[in-house]
């Protein structure tokens, strides 16, 4: 039973462009970045195993690129392009777009204390798809940032003489190593949590490849119906809870009163 | 499931949203709980798994892979700022003795005799009359102390000594607009740089470490020290320069290490 509502939402939406809910150039974007965040990551830990930053910190032959330094080195300087390149593209297209500022913007401290307590008690609201909760924005924001300094760092890292100036914003040449090694830990975080989730939420995954849903009116009437079917099966149940509640209600007056007779009838 | 208020904010999109996906897996949204985290962190760990085999050392990626390499030398050399000097520190800060590094151990250090070692000139070079050690320890001195990168990723602060090589050049009449400058060395290994960093006034054929002589393992009689490459630009023990225009492939590039290795 669509409600007059639904139509209003359907004509509203009409004259806008049809729209999913990953456009093909940020899929593009994604899968290119994951292939060279793969591989900058995996050449990455075969150049750190050369000169530890940590004693107890090696990563296994099995999870590194390259079977040599050089392997790991030519992979991540061919990797570094694509990284850039592509990294730069995203980011011009996110906010000439608007994107950015549609999807990840405001974030409120209070917003993202609340949204950290529903998930700590696995109670987060998958209410909309495509309205990113506090701390997805938060991460999101956060993890360009790391992206935009490993970028930073890795420069001054490949060129501390060349660009000293932006060098010695950083420290000496181990801090800037270190620095670089951070921000690599913290996409390692972030892909950990962003993988897992894709995983146990695989619609997410899909629409990472096919576009996800279509932002159009003939969608958002289906959308409206299933919201207003659910309203409706909400509010039947909640009837027939009353009815059940008044029909409780009813036999235990009745209850009362045949007890009250019942007592009454030996005085008779 | 949600008992969440749904505070309608002023930043949310006007547009609603399909919100098929999600009627269609309400079950599977529900079912979000702990287990399942768990279960999917475990399959994550699994996928990492997957990357052991190298496929790096295969003909066309390798290819592929030097391609790009010498494309970098050509970024290299275009952001090389000629007279950008390197940071330099005082002596304090000096390492002594410097961090030793080579293809093999220190141990197997051959040293070169000093008193009959001559250094040979070839190549794109007017006076190619071979010079001595003591005829190179009496040129005029340039000293810097700055610091050695290597490839692995360690570093330290040295304090180097000796001619510098632009004058060196200019005094052997080798032609500067030649592209490269060769070193060949006495335990085989050969470097090369770019005709630019060459002439940087802080390129510089070391002698002297610490203002002491420098000591065999770290290239007695004669070694090159510059400020914008890694450590492994910097050829020990020279036998040889070479001013040429062709370029050949050195010690460390023929193995696929990065050819400019600027820094």
């Amino acid at each position: 039973m669509p409600a007059p509502a639904v139509k209003s939402l359907a004509r509203k939406d009409f004259a806008r462009k049809q729209r999913c809910l990953h456009p093909l150039p940020v899929r593009v974007m994604h899968w290119i970045n994951a292939g060279a965040i793969f591989i900058m990551i995996g050449s990455g830990w075969k150049i750190y195993n050369d000169d530890v930053i940590f004693g107890w910190l090696h990563f296994p032959d099995a999870v590194v690129i390259g079977k040599w330094a050089q392997y790991g080195l030519q992979w991540h300087f061919f990797g570094m392009w694509i990284f850039l390149l592509n990294g730069l593209a995203y980011l011009s297209y996110g906010i000439a777009s608007g994107r950015v500022r549609q999807k990840l913007f405001p974030v409120s401290v209070r917003e993202i204390l609340a949204t950290i307590g529903d998930a700590l008690r696995f109670r987060l609201a998958h209410d909309d798809l495509t309205h990113y909760n506090a701390v997805q924005k938060m991460l999101y924001l956060g993890i360009m940032l790391i992206g935009i300094l490993i970028v930073i760092s890795g420069l001054a890292m490949w060129k501390p003489v060349q660009f000293s100036e932006l060098a010695s914003l950083f420290g000496s040449f181990q801090t800037i190593r270190l620095i670089h090694f951070l921000c690599m830990s913290a996409i390692v975080g972030f892909l950990l949590v962003h993988v897992a989730l894709a995983l146990l939420v695989p619609q997410s995954l899909v629409a990472m490849l096919t576009g996800g849903p279509v932002m159009s009116d003939g969608a958002m009437l289906v959308a409206a119906e299933a919201e207003a079917k659910a309203e409706a099966e909400a509010a039947a149940a909640a009837k027939v809870e009353a009815e059940a509640k008044a029909a409780a209600k009813a036999e235990a007056e009745i209850k009362v009163e045949a007890e009250a007779e019942s007592e009454a009838t030996p005085s008779r | 499931m949600s008992l969440r208020n749904r505070t309608p904010s002023i930043f949310r999109p006007q547009q609603r949203v399909d919100q098929s996906v999600l009627a269609a897996n309400r079950k599977l949204f529900d079912a979000i709980d702990r287990r399942n985290v768990l279960r999917g962190a475990i399959s994550l760990g699994a996928l990492t798994l997957l990357t052991g085999c190298d496929v790096s050392e295969e003909e066309p990626v390798q290819k592929a892979l030097r391609a790009v390499s010498s494309w970098n030398d050509g970024v290299q050399a275009t952001i090389f700022r000629a007279d950008h000097p390197a940071p330099t520190f005082t002596p304090a800060q000096v390492v002594k003795p410097p961090r030793f590094n080579a293809y093999y151990d220190i141990e197997d250090v051959k040293p070169v005799d000093g008193t009959s070692w001559k250094l040979e000139l070839a190549g794109r070079i007017g006076e190619k009359r071979p010079w001595t050690a003591q005829q190179i320890y009496a040129l005029p001195e340039q000293e810097i102390i700055i610091r050695h990168v290597c490839v692995e990723g360690w570093d330290y602060i040295g304090q180097w000594s000796g001619p510098n090589l632009k004058s060196f050049l200019e005094r052997i009449g080798a032609d500067l607009t030649a592209k490269y400058v060769y070193f060949h060395c006495n335990d085989d290994y050969t470097e090369s740089i770019d005709m630019a960093t060459a002439l940087h006034p802080q390129t510089i054929l070391a002698t002297r470490y610490a203002n002491e002589a420098i000591t065999d393992p770290f290239g007695y009689p004669l070694r090159l020290r510059t400020s914008t490459k890694l450590g492994y630009k910097n050829a020990k023990w020279i036998r040889a320069i070479e001013v040429t225009n062709n370029f050949t492939e050195t010690f460390w590039s023929k193995q696929g290490f990065n050819w400019f290795a600027g820094i």
